[in-house]
Parts: structure tokens; sequence; C-alpha cells
């Protein structure tokens, strides 16, 4: 073999490696899943977290630009921050920056956790400091944070020596809030409201209706508030997701009650998990509301792509196996349902089909059950004539087993030679034995997917999954996603 | 009747986990007039099979076979759960070796609903699964000699085989069984199951109706399995699948070739399966006892022809309609070892116990069948 010919080997071998790793840093959270312990999923992304990030440096921090869950992206920046001394001058500082602009997109309780591990393995050099520093410093309210991730705030105080002030928003006066953290009971009162708060909470009922959620559960119970009246009155204070989830207890779902929380301005994928969750009769009693909502919310992430994707067909697995595991309930049919909502709304309008594996026609009312026959419904979809079909399933194809694979590669090699129709299967569930999502056919670029949200994207990486891209086109496509990454965070941050 | 007949169950694609292959059965249509329910015990049990003659053993459950034709719509108290009532307490807190007395292997029950049917007439019967197979097997010449040779022992000449015993796994310890039975998608209609294990055939287990079959899908994990069975799930590697394979598509055009060529691969899979695989337990004839008459269904249990060459012999349980198909069945693989106790104490009987007679008959010396005897564990009987 030719050295070019070794050398564009060892290309395609390193871009399937970093596509490997985008789809396991994608779907996997470390969680059991349907056909997998937790343990094996932890292992199985250690191993690949430890692969890439010693092999391709540049691509594991390249690889916070993209779409992978909050999860792997804590995992990834406490890894960067552990290894540091393998980095150059220039790596360390691009590898800054991206580390900078997700954690400011990371929830806080995952900042938080990352301190603790980063703690735990014994990192406090001074660049960590620096960039836990500046994310501290974005915080708007320091003292919300003290009552809300105290645990978390003190260890990262205590630990990092970081400062507790905020550039911005109300931070308690000074000193205020280390003797909050430090030595409660000092201070008769203090002047930051929700500080003051939480010292009131401890023998005033009235008072932990000012604290957030998650605080003022901890004191209802000890007060003893019954919970449907507390979460009654909580409810200001709740963040979103907390309202959607406390929905039921609030008696907001019940027969004839009137709408508290708008569910259209929730996020795709939860709103499809929050619709599973409700039984069929309440389904079917509030099938107005939820297929509106479903609706808002699709088109609202479809943006200005609504429409443009022409005649589209879609294959989505509700299967049994769709039913995911106790700790990621449902996960890989909201996926689906969130699918469905979404490709309806990039769909050009009247020229979207669905074909769920159980045969069902109605998306409001799937469940999971029954086998997968996905051959035969890509058969069905592909009869629709679409530009473009999209599978929405774990890969485990059982009724009969490869049937769709074989489908799709007699499609591709004898009826439809011309590439008419692009086939993208997406898939929600990272097989831990095979250290990537489970694949259909070779010839079906297969993409990692958590977030019906993220489809649009992952649609476009997924092309790079036909093995025939090299790794300069797909390090190009990363510079070009690290750079609108960046400038979305740092330009937000000039202006 | 002589063999079992699989009319109105079609085979599915398998599922495969591991070592273990479940091949699904489904019914276009529930067998009519026929449910299954399940009674939880899951402790020690002694059974009284006939006056003087009971036997000791875990029973995890029972079932309740309801002939009334009352479905869950009908009685209007969920019909699903109606046998369960008041049963399902006893599972609570097992106390150290509690052992409940099961009155006969089958029991008729009165039917729990009042009105709409005179008293007296009884729909519904209880029986031990597996049990009823393996009692049929343990008792298998129970006699003993039926003339007293003098070689036989007088406790032999008395007392028959007693006290005889055998060995089964449970389930749970089968390795890959669990999860196997955990993942698998249980098909819409589906009302029975074949388990393989390293491609043996580990059990195949049948039910009138679809929802009785997903209320029972888990007690699988509780049925019986043959020695054989736990060893091939621990030394049996990984079975592959039986893929799809559509070629080259040479001959696909459209569409329409291409559903038919799939659809033909899931003919051809159903085809190779009742033939090939499944052909040690739907091509023997085997010798069906009447148990328990229940309307115009039969409750039958099974002994195969005990052919020492054949490695793959089941025992079992039958509950067929009045035309002789499958309504419910359950089989228990035997192990060689097992087999070949059966064939001894069946050429034994055939020769009327006489020793030197069954060598002839068997082409051997007398001290190899004494051998054989001792080997097989029925040393006691000889003298």
């Amino acid at each position: 073999m030719t050295e070019s010919g070794t050398d564009t080997c060892s290309d395609l071998i390193a871009a399937e490696d970093v596509l490997l790793f985008v789809n396991a840093a994608v779907t996997s959270t470390g969680q059991r899943e349907f056909r997998s312990e937790a343990y094996q999923q932890r292992l199985s992304l250690d191993f690949l977290h430890e692969y890439v990030r010693v092999n391709y440096r540049n691509v594991y921090a390249a690889s916070l630009a993209l779409d992978i869950n909050d999860h792997n992206a804590a995992r990834v920046v406490e890894q960067l921050l552990r290894t540091a001394g393998e980095a150059g001058a220039d790596q360390k500082r691009t590898e800054g920056r991206l580390i900078a602009a997700r954690l400011a997109l990371l929830p806080p309780q995952r900042v938080y956790r990352l301190f603790r591990a980063l703690r735990a393995a014994k990192v406090g050099n001074r660049r960590t400091r620096a960039i836990l520093r500046e994310w501290l410093a974005a915080r708007p309210d320091l003292g919300h944070d003290a009552v809300k991730y105290r645990a978390g705030l003190k260890t990262a105080a205590r630990h990092f020596h970081l400062p507790l002030r905020t550039a911005t928003g109300s931070a308690p006066a000074a000193g205020e809030l280390g003797d909050f953290l430090f030595k409660p009971g000092v201070r008769p009162r203090y002047e930051h409201r929700l500080l003051d708060a939480y010292r009131r909470a401890h023998h005033e009922q009235g008072a932990i209706y000012e604290l957030p959620f998650t605080v003022a559960e901890g004191f209802a119970a000890k007060h003893g508030v019954e919970r449907s009246a507390f979460v009654e009155r909580i409810t200001p204070r709740m963040t979103r997701l907390e309202r959607l989830r406390t929905q039921r207890e609030a008696g907001a779902d019940a027969e004839g009650a009137p709408e508290r929380t708008d569910l259209s301005a929730m996020p795709l994928t939860r709103l499809a998990l929050y619709t599973l969750s409700l039984t069929i009769e309440e389904r079917v009693r509030r099938r107005a509301e939820l297929t509106h909502a479903l609706r808002t919310s699709a088109r609202r992430v479809a943006g200005p792509y609504a429409g443009t994707w022409g005649r589209v067909a879609a294959v989505l697995d509700d299967s049994y196996s769709a039913s995911g595991s106790g700790e990621k309930r449902r996960r890989p049919l909201a996926v689906a349902l969130g699918g469905h909502f979404l490709l309806e709304a990039l769909a050009a309008p009247g020229s979207y089909g669905a074909w769920w594996t159980s045969g069902r026609t109605d998306p409001l009312l799937v469940r999971p059950f029954g086998p997968t026959p996905l051959g035969m419904r890509v058969v069905d979809a592909l009869e629709y004539a679409p530009e473009r079909l999209v599978l929405v399933s774990d890969g485990w194809d059982n009724a009969p087993p490869g049937l769709a694979g074989e489908v799709l590669r007699v499609w591709r090699t004898r009826l439809d030679r011309e590439r008419r129709t692009t086939v993208v299967h997406l898939n929600p569930v990272y097989d831990a034995d095979g250290f990537d999502v489970r694949r259909l056919a070779a010839s079906v670029p297969t993409a990692g997917i958590r977030d019906a949200e993220d489809l649009p994207a992952l649609v476009e990486i997924a092309q790079f999954a036909e093995g025939r891209t090299g790794l300069a086109e797909l390090q190009a496509y990363l510079d070009r996603r690290i750079e609108s990454f960046l400038h979305e965070y740092e330009g937000g941050r000039a202006t | 009747m002589t063999g079992l007949d699989f009319t109105g169950l079609t085979t599915r694609p398998a599922q495969v986990w591991g070592g273990v292959r479940l091949v699904p059965l489904v019914r276009e249509e529930p067998v009519q007039g026929l449910r299954l329910h399940r009674e939880v015990y899951d402790r020690f049990g002694e059974v009284l099979v006939s006056p003087g003659t009971s036997y000791v053993s875990y029973i995890p459950h029972g079932l309740v076979a309801d002939w009334s034709g009352a479905g869950p719509a009908e009685n209007g108290t969920g019909g699903g759960q109606s046998a369960a009532y008041g049963t399902q307490l006893n599972t609570a807190h097992p106390t150290a070796m509690a052992v409940d007395q099961h009155h006969r292997m089958v029991k008729r029950r009165p039917s729990r609903r009042k009105g709409g049917r005179r008293p007296g007439a009884v729909a519904r019967c209880r029986f031990l699964p597996l049990h009823l197979a393996m009692e049929g097997y343990l008792a298998l010449h129970f006699g003993g000699p039926t003339i007293a040779w003098h070689q036989w022992s007088q406790e032999a000449v008395r007392q028959g085989l007693s006290p005889r015993s055998e060995s089964a796994y449970l389930g749970l310890d089968v390795y890959g069984l669990a999860d196997a039975l955990r993942v698998f998608e249980i098909h819409p209609g589906q009302c029975g199951v074949m388990v393989y294990v390293a491609d043996a055939l580990a059990a195949a287990f049948v039910v009138p109706h679809p929802d009785d079959y997903r209320a029972l899908h888990p007690t699988l994990l509780q049925d019986m399995y043959g020695e054989l069975i736990y060893q091939y799930g621990y030394f049996g590697g990984p079975v592959p699948d039986f893929e799809a394979r559509l070629g080259d598509g040479r001959y696909i055009a459209t569409l329409a070739d291409l559903r038919a060529a799939a659809r033909a691969q899931e003919r051809a899979w159903s085809e190779s399966h009742d033939t090939v695989m499944a052909r040690g337990l739907l091509g023997t004839s085997y010798s069906f006892e009447r148990v328990y008459r229940m309307g115009s269904f039969d409750l039958h249990r099974f002994l195969p022809p005990f052919r020492v060459g054949s490695d793959e012999q089941h025992i079992g349980e039958l509950i067929t309609d009045h035309k002789g198909r499958t309504a419910y069945l359950k089989t228990f693989r035997l192990s060689p070892a097992q087999i070949r106790r059966g064939h001894l104490l069946n050429s034994l009987a055939d020769n009327d116990w006489h020793l030197a007679r069954t060598a002839d008959r068997l082409g051997t010396t007398s001290e190899e069948i004494v051998r054989r005897i001792h080997a097989a564990g029925f040393g006691t009987l000889l003298r």
C-alpha cells in the first residue's frame, strides 16, 4: 500500500472513531437502558472518553460545541481539566474558550457536580480556578445559588478559594454570603431576600413560599404542609420543568381544571415524555390541548426550516423496547413522538407520512408494545415516494431480524440508484457492547439522538456516517460548528 | 391421538438474546371458551396424588382453567384476576418452611360468581402446571415388579418404586433466561412461546388467550427445566440470529417485488422452524393419558416413547379442544439420564420385570442390566 493509501485509510478510521464518540456522547447518559445495565453503559462510555481524549484531543474538545448531552459534556470538561498537561499552549487556549462556553450552557447543578468531581480528583490549578471563577461570576444571583445549591457552592468556595462575588445582579452584601455558608446562626438577619427567607423558613411557614421549589419542599415536609396546597402556592417559584413535573399533584390535570401551565412553551421532548406519561383516556380527553402544544413546540424548533424538507416519510419505533428503562422511562418512544411532530413541521405542508412499527396511525395514543417489524414498515414508507426517509429506532429489528437492512440495501442498489431518496437512521439508544449506536445497514447513515429538538443538526452530521467522508471534511465541519458555537457565546457576552 | 396438533398457531420470527432463542406462537383468534389464570403459592407444597400417595416439591404456582366462557367483560370483575383473588396474600411473608397442602393434582373449583349459573355446575379447576406431567413420569411403573422374581427385594415387591424422586432446575437458575424473557417483545395476539437454550428446545408453552399469555409470560422463569438445559445455559455460547436475506435482488424491479420478497422471508422462517427446529417435539408420537374433562376440553398428560437413540424427548401436559387442537401446552425436556431411566423401566415392565428376558430383548447380559439398574438409582429394588 502506498503512503497516501495508508493516510486515507487511517483518515477514514479516525473519522469513524470521531463519529462513534459523538454518537455515544449524544445518546448515552450512563443510565440503564432497555437492553443494558447502567454499569455496562458507564464502562463502555469511560473507555470511549479515554480513547478519544488520548488519540484525538482536538476532536474531544471540539465535541463540546456539538449537541452532546449534559452528562457527557460535564465529563469532557472534567477530563480536559484533569489532563491539562497533555495539551499544548494553543490547544489549552481553544479548550478554555470551549469549556467556558459550554459551562454557561450547562444547568448549574451539573456544574456544581463537576466542581465536586474536580475536587475529588484533586484538581485545583490556577487555570481551573480561573475558569470556575469566571463561571461563578456570571451567575445572576449567588444568594439564590447559596440557598439552592448550598453544598455545591460551599465545596466550590472552599476547595477552589473562589471569591463569592457576582459581576451582575443582586449580590448579597459583603460578608453575608460567607457567614451564611460557613457560620450559620451568627447573624440575626440577612439583608438578601432569599438568605433571610431561608433563615425564617425554619420557624415561619409563610417564608417557605419565597424559596425555590426544591428547598421549600424540605421545609414543607418539616412544617407538615399538605402536598397539594403546597404545590399550588409554590407554583410561581418553580422552574419550567418542575411545573410540568408537578402538574398532576397540583390538580392541573384533573377534568375541568383551569389550564395552569402553558404546555406549548415546554421543550419538545419533555412535552412528548409528559404526553406519554398520561393514560390513554386522558390523552383522548385532552387531545386538542396536547396536539396543539406539540405542534407549536415543534414549529418553534423548526424555526426558519419549517416546510423546507419536501416530501418526508418517517418510520417510528413503538415496539416494547421503546419503553426504555426505569431510569430512562419511555425515552426512545418520546424521541420518536417528538420527531414525528418535528418532521411534520419540517416537511412541506401535506406531504408527510408516518409509519409506526405497531401499525398504529394515531401518534397521540402510541404506547410501547409489540415486536419491531421495521422491514415491512420501511417498504410501506418507501411506497410513499418520499424525498427523505427518516427512521427513528433503537436498531433492534426483529420481525424478522435484519429485514430492514436488507430492504434498504436492495432499494439502494436496485430500485433507487439515482439516490432520489435520502435515508437517515436516528437511534436514541447507545449500544454498550458495540461502542456505538446500532446500525440497520452499512449503507444507511446512522446518528445517535437524545432530544428530538436536535434532529435537523443530527441529520446533517449523519451524512458523514456513510463511511466515505474523510477526516479533513469532518474537521472542517467541526471547525465551522466551533466557530458558530463560540461566536454565539462570546458575541453574546460582548454586547 | 398420538401427536401434538398446532393448528391455529403461527410461528413468528424468533428473538435471540445471548444463548436463548424465543420463538413466539401467535393465534389469529383466541380459543373460545377457555381461560387460564394463575394462583401464586411460591413455596414448598405437599400434594396428595391418591390416598396414601403424596409428594413434596417446590410449587411456584397453580393454574386455574375456567371454561365457563365468561370473559373479563362479561363478569365485570376483571376475569383475568378473578382466580388470584385472595391468594396473593399468601406470598407476602413466606415463613421458613411452610408447606401447603394441595389436595389432588387437578381439583375442581366452585365458581366464585353468584347467580347466573345453577349451583353445583363447576366450570373451573385448579391444576399444578408441569407437576402434572412430571408426576406422570414419576409414576411410570410406580407399582414395581408385577411378578416377584427372586432378584427383587421384598421392599420392591411391596412398595414398588416408592419413594421416587427427580430433580429439576428453576428457570431463574438457567443462565440468560431471565434477561431473554425480560427483553422479549411480545407479539400482538401471541399465545405461546418455544424456548430454545443453545438451540436445544427447552420448553414449549401455549395458552388459549393472548391476555393469559401476557400474564403468564414471567412464570416461565419459575418453571422447571432439565439438567441439560441448565448446562447448555452455562456452556452454550450466544446463538446467531436467522437474519433475513434478499440476495442480490436481481429479480426485484418494483416495490411490490420487494414487498413480496420480504413476505417470502417471513414464511421461510416459519416453515423452517416447524420442520427443522421443532421437529423433536412435533414429530414424535406420544402416549396420552386423559386426566380431566372440562366441558368440551380435555386435560391430558403425555409421555414420550423413551427411545434411547434420540436425545430429545419431552414430557408435558396438554388441553385440547373437541377437535384435538392445542389450547394449552407445557412441556419439560427430559435429560438423557431421565430418558434412559424411562427406557429401562419400560423395558423391564414389558418383560414382566424378568431380568434375563429383558437382557435378551435389549441384546445384553443380566449383569449389565443389574449394573444399569444400580446406575439409574434403583439399586434398592434389587436383593
